[in-house]
């Protein structure tokens, strides 16, 4: 059954108890890395091959001078328009028929591309099974018609999950509910950029500090394809200019 | 500052050595062919060389690429969409066109390395207004492929890669500049014509100016970006990249045959090497 799903973090909502990330490895078989102990309560570190949800830990100055905690549980966006998708160049990642973007297992060779595209550090290269691996928005799961691990374990609904207007409208009015109360600093971040993402998310921060570009830095691989290669036309045609300057025969007798 | 969050691929030996090999392949071909075209019969011996050179440096490069994959087998799905069993060709994405490239060049070297093993007596293909096309067609393909390299890079989102606009040309003029200081070196070592050496020096003088103009050009169109690439760690490479176009830059004007020579064509190569690691491994750390 063919549907626009998306996810919707609201990070006020969160309160780190990352059953989002024992549920996505519980349902996605995903082992995990051995626990880092740091000096916070982060022991995930980073999205990757083994971790599809992080619980990220930030402690903010809030308006009034006081110190404020905010988590984000942070998954792949699904952009409409993804990075590692445009890279691709196996065709190994695809858009399903949920709109979501996913890497089939059986196409991908490896080569990482899309790793090196992906700007919100989403994806991670598994050298077990040699593969590019990522959230895949619980495919399996949506084909059943069943929610995805993480939305579905979170007990507090931070992390909320369904079609993606609808999403968007809980997100537009949730923001206007929390400015409403005097929480200027809150935004939404994911409406515009990449075209829209599939996983939208209500900050209490800049987006930056999420380890998120904001508007202006939110941009595709492709922008550079154009620059670079007319920057290489233009090194090869001074450059054989050279090579027949010096190389043309001397005139003279052999 | 631009803002980058992304993962580094983890392109490192493999990846350098098929930029530094798919450059000096690259290279060699377009000057052989220029040789070939705009040179006279004593450059034929160079000639023969570059395209004796080119094939063996291209045949490593599939191979450094598939042992770089997560799934080696799985190569052909680079070519061939393993679902629909039709051609992969996104023009989009350096990677796919550049394995096209690669492809395509191959080609080209291969029936230019058939000529100089057997002979234009025996392999006539290059003769006559077809096999100066042929040529042209070839340099262009040699010249690409040592170009998207580049390219590859900035086509991403990493830091420095995805900044800047000069990687392609940077990495076609040092892979000029590099075939040239090979071809020099093996002209020598083959006993091979003088003049032909110190044309080919004079050749590589060209290039090391249009690649220092390209690396003033890449560290300004990085802006405080380029500090990153100026840490403590990399400053050995730089010195060796600096090596390989300052010290040539001034050996091949004082003697372009001599012994000078020779140690200008061997820090050239390094420098080649050099340049290719830091902007490798400086942008994934």
């Amino acid at each position: 059954m063919a549907r626009t799903v998306g996810f919707f973090t609201d990070t006020t909502l969160c309160i780190g108890c990352k059953a989002c990330e024992v549920a996505c490895k519980e349902w996605n078989q995903l082992p995990g890395h051995p626990a880092r102990f740091g000096d916070g309560y982060d022991n995930t570190g980073q999205l990757d091959e083994q971790n599809w949800r992080h619980v990220q830990f930030h402690e903010r100055s809030t308006p009034k001078g006081g110190v404020a905690w905010s988590m984000m549980s942070d998954v792949c966006k699904h952009c409409a328009l993804a990075s590692c998708m445009e890279v691709c160049p196996t065709n190994a990642i695809i858009r399903t028929e949920f709109d979501t973007v996913y890497i089939q297992p059986d196409v991908c060779n490896g080569c990482r591309d899309c790793i090196a595209a992906c700007p919100y550090h989403v994806i991670g290269f598994d050298e077990t099974t040699g593969l590019a691996r990522k959230c895949t928005f619980c495919y399996d799961r949506l084909q059943a018609n069943l929610t995805p691990a993480c939305a579905k374990a979170c007990p507090t609904e931070s992390i909320k999950f369904g079609d993606l207007s609808a999403m968007r409208d809980i997100a537009g009015a949730r923001l206007n509910q929390l400015r409403g109360q005097g929480m200027s600093e809150a935004r939404l971040y994911g409406d515009t950029e990449y075209g829209g993402l599939h996983a939208l998310f209500l900050l209490t921060d800049k987006p930056e500090v999420y380890g998120l570009p904001d508007a202006a830095n939110a941009v595709l691989p492709s922008r550079n394809n154009l620059r670079s290669y007319l920057g290489s036309l233009a090194a090869a045609v001074l450059g054989l200019v050279g090579a027949v300057i010096a190389l043309r025969e001397r005139g003279g007798k052999e | 500052m631009p803002q980058h969050f992304v993962a580094p691929p983890q392109w490192e030996w493999y990846i350098v050595w098929y930029f530094f090999l798919g450059g000096l392949a690259g290279g060699a071909y377009a000057l052989g062919a220029i040789l070939r075209l705009f040179g006279d019969r004593r450059d034929a011996g160079a000639a023969r060389l570059a395209f004796l050179v080119a094939l063996p440096a291209l045949a490593i490069c599939p191979i450094l690429l598939t042992l770089d994959l997560g799934r080696p087998l799985r190569f052909w799905h680079m070519l061939i969409d393993s679902r629909t069993m039709t051609l992969n060709f996104k023009y989009w994405s350096p990677m796919s066109v550049g394995v096209w490239a690669l492809l395509i060049f191959s080609a080209f070297a291969f029936l230019s390395f058939l000529e100089a093993v057997l002979g234009e007596e025996r392999f006539q293909l290059f003769r006559g207004a077809f096999g100066r096309f042929l040529l042209v067609l070839g340099t262009i393909s040699g010249l690409f492929l040592a170009g998207y390299t580049g390219v590859l890079l900035s086509v991403s989102n990493q830091p420095i890669w995805s900044d800047t606009w000069t990687l392609g040309g940077l990495f076609l003029a040092s892979g000029l500049s590099v075939a040239a200081a090979a071809l020099g070196l093996l002209t020598r070592l083959s006993a091979g014509e003088e003049s032909t050496e110190v044309k080919l020096s004079r050749a590589d003088l060209y290039f090391i100016v249009l690649e220092l103009a390209l690396l003033i050009a890449f560290f300004v169109s990085l802006g405080t970006m380029g500090t990153r690439l100026l840490e403590p760690r990399w400053l050995l490479l730089w010195a060796l990249v600096l090596a390989g176009t300052l010290v040539p830059l001034v050996l091949r004007r004082l003697a372009p045959s001599a012994g000078p020579a020779v140690l200008a064509s061997c820090l050239v190569l390094l420098g080649g090497l050099a340049l290719r690691i830091v902007v490798i491994f400086g942008a994934q750390t």
